[in-house]
């Protein structure tokens, strides 16, 4: 019998790969899941550094008033305040962006959050190069590197808004720390209220029964893989597509899965190339489970103006560059 | 309320007491902060055995004041005060710096969860004590206790306390009480020739926050400065102790290269002679 072709996982939404796909920021769905978390948990604050409206923390301002605090500009002060704040027993969301939380205040995440073990979730927006006409010094891609290489940090990049959600919300349960990735731009809706999140657990979003490479991908660039997905379909090359929004705790299981099944990996990521998610893959594979592997990303350089496309098929995340690399991993 | 000459003389007795702790400790361990542990024996002296309130048999008691200490190095003064006030036996003081022990060589509170905060890298705490007031008045907690944190003055150099010092006098958190060793000295010198802190007051007085100046070697101010900021209801209260660093043991005293040194053996066994014929001092006065 031969094998059913390569598909899209049924709880992911149908209109995706369609022109007038409903497009909605990451960090839009992050706002909405500070309310929910507010609404839940009366322990949950949230400190902003004059970056209230920008960073999504608007909408729990309005709600809870009695439940935030400005700041100013002083992103290391709102890291180590978060921690005295969880240090009473709070759960404290810091929001920024992602360049100066975790960029600028790394030192105190390190040591009066993590070091001192208390639960503060930072939410790091405007990460990637499609921040766009910013330029460089706005588009953190380093964030992931630094943050998943501190002990007890929790890295979440969600893939779009409803899963940013999905992620906010779970974030207060964690009792650890959280870094959430957030990015500026509205990007495809991909998820539904339907599909399946946990944190730590990644999910195949594009199903093949025989492929002959495995992508694996997070944040809104999962949007480009399954594009490629579906192209490579077309010439013959089947393709199965992880959405690993956690990328620490990385689920090792489902990635050496996935190398067992596809033999040949691609990560996809908008960040350095350089101790980013494909890196915590290969660290991941190489001693499980070794494929070759190519890496999707940006290859240490920085960022500069331009719009997010542009920027994004520039520093070598485009469709074509990952149908690229999924025919180079294939040769190899 | 003004202490009693008894109280007065048992205070300077312990924080005679804590200050030999403090070289022996220095002394086994090999390593370690010598001048600023001695120069902060009165103040931490007059926090545990006269100001704070806490329950060293009950750590975690909820009510307790909490105290951030943003100096970590000094962690040697604030572990011998902790032994003195019951917290763990005397005899582990001797473990300071030793792999495994509760006495990290700055405070680890997963090692010894009766510390307030890990801490260690300058210029943080003030923040987290600032995290701790608000938490409070959230919960209408501010009332009831008070968050200290006690600060080196070289760590004001560190951009962050006046993020800090911006907030709390923003927010005016009266439930906040600070306290900066003013010794003037830091690893590299003296600190109006590292980087001019003066006019010191001024700076945070411009920042809302309500002075209180002392001589931080002497409990009876000591302990009213704490008492003055406890009846401030308008603005966090900072408390600059004037403290001679190394105080206690003349050959230490002012001198910045015992910020970042231990004593050795011979140098030990002349403080603590020091030391001793102080308290003998001290409590034949008190007769």
């Amino acid at each position: 019998m031969a094998d059913a072709p390569s598909r899209l996982d049924e709880t992911l939404n149908p209109k995706l790969f369609d022109d007038d796909v409903e497009e909605i920021a990451i960090r839009t769905g992050f706002g909405e899941g500070l309310v929910c978390a507010g609404d839940a948990d009366p322990r949950v604050v949230v400190l902003s550094g004059d970056l209230t409206e920008s960073a999504q923390a608007l909408a729990f301002k309005k709600k809870f008033p009695e439940r935030f605090v400005e700041l100013g500009v002083a992103e290391q002060n709102m890291a180590a305040v978060a921690s005295g704040m969880a240090a009473m027993g709070k759960i404290p969301f810091i929001t920024s962006y992602a360049m100066f939380s975790p960029g600028r205040n790394w030192e105190q995440i390190r040591t009066t959050i993590a070091y001192n073990n208390q639960p503060v979730k930072i939410a790091g927006s405007h990460a990637g190069v499609s921040v766009g006409p910013d330029g460089g010094t706005h588009q953190a891609i380093e964030d992931i590197a630094i943050t998943r290489v501190v002990p007890r940090i929790i890295v979440v990049c969600p893939c779009d808004a409803i899963e940013a959600r999905k992620a906010t919300v779970a974030a207060v349960t964690t009792g650890t720390p959280v870094y959430l990735r957030l990015a500026r731009n509205k990007t495809p809706v991909m998820t539904t209220d339907g599909t399946p999140f946990e944190i730590g657990r990644a999910r195949i979003v594009w199903k093949s029964d025989s492929p002959n490479v495995g992508f694996v991908a997070t944040g809104a660039l999962l949007h480009n893989a399954l594009l490629a997905a579906r192209t490579l379909r077309d010439e013959g090359i089947e393709v199965e597509v992880m959405n690993l929004s956690t990328v620490k705790p990385l689920d090792t299981d489902a990635i050496v899965a996935l190398a067992k099944k596809a033999k040949r990996i691609v990560t996809i990521e908008e960040h350095q190339v350089f101790a980013g998610m494909g890196s915590a893959v290969a660290e991941c594979l190489v001693e499980r489970y070794p494929v070759p592997m190519r890496f999707v990303g940006v290859h240490d350089r920085f960022g500069q103006s331009g719009t997010p496309e542009q920027l994004v098929d520039y520093y070598g995340m485009g469709l074509d560059a990952i149908i690229d690399a999924a025919r180079k991993v294939i040769a190899a | 309320m003004l202490l009693t000459p008894h109280e007065t003389k048992s205070l300077e007795e312990t924080a005679n007491d804590i200050r030999e702790s403090v070289i022996e400790m220095l002394v086994h361990a090999g390593s370690g902060h010598t001048a600023g542990p001695l120069g902060m024996a009165d103040v931490f002296t007059v926090l545990y055995f006269h100001t704070l309130r806490h329950d060293p048999k009950n750590p975690a008691w909820d009510g307790r004041d909490r105290l951030v200490l943003s100096n970590g190095h000094i962690c040697p003064v604030l572990y011998a005060t902790m032994a003195h006030a019951g917290y763990f036996p005397l005899e582990e003081l001797n473990t300071l710096r030793k792999f495994g022990s509760r006495l990290q060589g700055h405070p680890h509170r997963e090692f010894l969860p009766a510390l307030e905060t890990s801490s260690g890298p300058l210029g943080e705490g003030l923040s987290q004590a600032v995290g701790m007031a608000i938490a409070d008045r959230m919960d209408g907690q501010d009332g009831a206790r008070k968050i200290y944190c006690l600060m080196s003055d070289g760590e004001l150099e560190e951009g962050e306390t006046w993020e800090a010092a911006m907030l709390a006098g923003k927010q005016a958190l009266y439930n906040l009480v600070a306290l900066i060793d003013r010794n003037n000295i830091q690893i590299d010198g003296f600190t109006e020739q590292v980087m001019p802190l003066e006019p010191l007051a001024d700076k945070w007085r411009a920042w809302n926050w309500h002075i209180v100046e002392i001589d931080g070697h002497n409990v009876q101010e000591i302990a009213a400065a704490f008492d003055e900021a406890k009846s401030i209801y308008e603005k966090p209260t900072m408390i600059i102790a004037h403290t001679i660093p190394g105080k206690g043991v003349a050959e230490f005293e002012r001198d910045f290269h015992w910020h970042g040194k231990p004593p050795d053996a011979e140098q030990a066994r002349m403080a603590l002679a020091e030391l001793r014929t102080l308290g003998r001092k001290i409590e034949s006065e008190a007769e």
